[in-house]
């Protein structure tokens, strides 16, 4: 079997949940598939659902390596608030945009090595050390706000959540690179290996030589570091920061796209290409609803009963129960073949 | 000498009793039963959906659908009652009856399909929201002569504080989670379960019909808290207590629970939601604090009591070694 048709056997279930789904919103509402170029630029459903998934999708590179670790991050709609709110600040300060880049990125990278400080070194369970931030990040983004909705007028920041370049919106940009850099970083070196021993089982790695510690804290230094750029966009995308709804619950719908595309939340295995499909899996059923007319209502319960569906079908016991089924098969064929040959 | 799994609970204890003290120094209003009265009633539904969840703590699981359900019950008994002109007693064991099962149904998932209880509560915190969407996007008051008898019915403290009658539904049930903890066959087995799931199915713990009574009882007392909650803001409203799972999260951590499972205390919690409380009283006694440090000093107050179990654990761990090496 040749290295591509595996992967595409790796990511066969959540492709073929993409293109139903596609599917059924094409059929419901006609027109979804078409793009168009307006002002030089792409428009259409298919193109809004990249630009839309871009928050998610980038949280979901961080998040994947964090549950790889056999962690999990849900301080990142927290971090994205805070990231927010300093890029706002900065900007309506009058900072020079890669002062305001470069400080909001640090932001977000020191985020992720205080939740790397409690897991790695305090050996506090993730669920609980990144429950911290999550609670008081907001109330810290709300300090640095002062309690309002901070506007800004700069376009070039603006741009980084509405612009275009080459007739692409330039979120697409910031998620694919991010996620290709770091995917390329993860399965070009050993690096995505180790993180992948280091969650099967981190006393084991630890003792055969592994620097489990120092992958933790990049682990949950690049997760912080996705939510700070995701935090970018968001704030660009609105021309201001608010730090109560910025980014609220995203770490649900970021850990949800890292299930939904196979990776076990018991870490191990992970797999960013799968993972954000996941993402787009999710934000078209956002979008889909949206085009498709459903009263806004119905948004949630959809979504809710999709995601049951899939979380039913790729959960452990059914699994089980398929395996059984095809190796019942296989040794029935088996005996049937050594009848034969018997005979 | 105290127990070390005890002294999270005690420190708790000490802690609130001296923040308290600090509280009364700098303004003695706050020692009036006015006060403490409404620190009852204002986290009463808070309370009670922080029982639920102090169970499924402790059985190692986490409940993330808590402040959905009380959402929907919410909205749903206000429909119910506002509209429909239903008795409020039919309607609160409606949305009891249908927010245990909705607990039962997700502790057969976690049981049945072996998925993680955070993602499977995860889906039914989402599945919750939207029925709530369902039943009504906008705020819906309510008024019915019963449940003004019931919001008019209280017990009078000396210096003119009242003891509600949801401040009592909290209190009672604080009371009944206790003993069930600590005195029951089902108690015990969340214990079990808790400490180690391999173990107790060995020693014969019905791990399956408990996972699933667990998940009941916090779907049950997540109505219940819906309840106390549409009488308390007297409407129901699908956008309301987002969030409060974490808050009722909190105050478990906070009272000395292990989220990992197996040691802790419900009496705990009470001092977690009145710690909790506290803060939010302060705050609106200072009146120059934002509300936003409630945020930043529970989170403080997390880091702190999470440090504080990882030191006892470490230490417990370290003497029990120095004992097994003095014993060679």
């Amino acid at each position: 079997m040749t290295w591509f048709t595996r992967r595409l056997r790796r990511l066969a279930p959540q492709l073929v949940a993409l293109a139903i789904i596609l599917g059924i919103i094409s059929l419901i509402a006609p027109g979804f598939l078409t793009i168009s170029v307006q002002n030089g630029r792409l428009y259409g459903s298919l193109i809004d659902i990249l630009v839309r998934a871009a928050p998610v999708a980038l949280l979901t590179v961080g998040m994947t390596l964090v549950i790889a670790t056999r962690g999990i991050d849900l301080s990142i709609g927290a971090v994205i608030a805070i990231c927010g709110a300093v890029a706002a600040t900065l900007i309506s300060d009058g900072y020079s945009l890669p002062v305001v880049i470069a400080v909001s990125l640090g932001v977000g990278i020191v985020c992720g090595l205080w939740n790397g400080i409690l897991v790695a070194v305090l050996d506090i369970q993730p669920i609980i050390a990144t429950l911290i931030l999550m609670v008081a990040g907001r109330g810290i983004a709300q300090l640095i706000t002062e309690g309002v909705i901070l506007t800004f007028n700069d376009d070039t920041f603006a741009a980084l959540g509405s612009g275009s370049l080459a007739g692409i919106p330039i979120p697409i940009y910031l998620w694919v690179g991010t996620a290709l850099i770091i995917g390329l970083l993860m399965r070009r070196t050993a690096l995505g290996f180790l993180i992948e021993a280091t969650g099967i089982n981190r006393r084991a790695a630890s003792l055969a030589g592994v620097r489990a510690r120092f992958l933790l804290f990049s682990a949950y230094a690049i997760s912080g570091l996705c939510a700070a750029i995701a935090g970018m966009i968001v704030t660009a995308d609105i021309r201001g920061a608010d730090a109560n709804n910025a980014g609220l619950w995203l770490e649900l719908d970021a850990i949800l796209a890292v299930v939904v595309g196979g990776t076990s939340l018991n870490g191990g295995r992970f797999s960013i290409t799968a993972s954000l499909i996941g993402a787009l899996i999710i934000q078209s059923i956002n979008t889909g609803i949206l085009v498709s007319g459903f009263p806004p209502e119905f948004n949630l319960i959809i979504k809710a009963g999709i995601i049951i569906v899939v979380l039913t079908l790729q959960s452990p016991a059914i699994m089980t129960l398929f395996g059984f089924i095809k190796a019942t098969r296989r040794s029935g064929k088996l005996n049937h073949g050594t009848k034969e040959a018997t005979r | 000498m105290i127990h070390a799994r005890n002294l999270p609970f005690v420190t708790t204890l000490a802690i609130f009793v001296i923040a308290y003290g600090l509280c009364i120094l700098q303004f003695p209003n706050m020692l009036s039963t006015r006060v403490i009265g409404n620190l009852l009633t204002d986290n009463a539904f808070l309370g009670i959906a922080a029982v639920g969840m102090t169970f499924v703590i402790l059985s190692g699981g986490i409940d993330l659908s808590v402040g959905s359900v009380i959402a929907f019950t919410s909205v749903f008994v206000a429909v119910l009652v506002g509209s429909f002109g239903v008795h409020p007693l039919t309607a609160f064991l409606a949305a009891l009856v249908i927010s245990t099962l909705f607990g039962c149904l997700m502790g057969a998932m976690i049981r049945y399909l072996m998925i993680p209880p955070f993602v499977v509560t995860l889906a039914g915190m989402f599945l919750a929201r939207g029925a709530a969407y369902l039943v009504s996007t906008q705020s819906v008051p309510i008024t019915h002569e019963f449940i003004d008898t019931m919001l008019g019915f209280y017990i009078r403290f000396p210096g003119g504080g009242r003891l509600t009658l949801l401040a009592m539904v909290m209190l009672i049930v604080f009371a009944v989670g206790i003993i069930v903890a600590s005195r029951t066959r089902f108690g015990a087995n969340v214990y079990a379960i808790g400490g180690n799931i391999q173990s107790a199915e060995l020693m014969g713990v019905p791990v399956g019909a408990t996972t699933i009574r667990i998940y009941a009882l916090s779907g049950f007392l997540s109505g219940l808290a819906g309840i106390v909650y549409t009488l308390y803001t007297s409407s129901g409203y699908s956008l309301a207590t987002v969030g409060v799972e974490l808050d009722a999260i909190a105050a478990v951590v906070i009272g000395g629970t292990l989220l990992t499972g197996g040691v802790g205390l419900i009496a705990g919690t009470f001092i977690g939601i009145l710690l909790q409380g506290l803060i939010q009283t302060y705050i609106v006694f200072d009146g120059t604090l934002s509300s936003w440090w409630t945020k930043i000093v529970i989170g403080i107050l997390l880091f702190v009591f999470i440090v504080l179990q990882r030191t006892i654990i470490w230490y417990s761990d370290r003497r029990l070694a120095v004992r097994q090496l003095k014993e060679v």
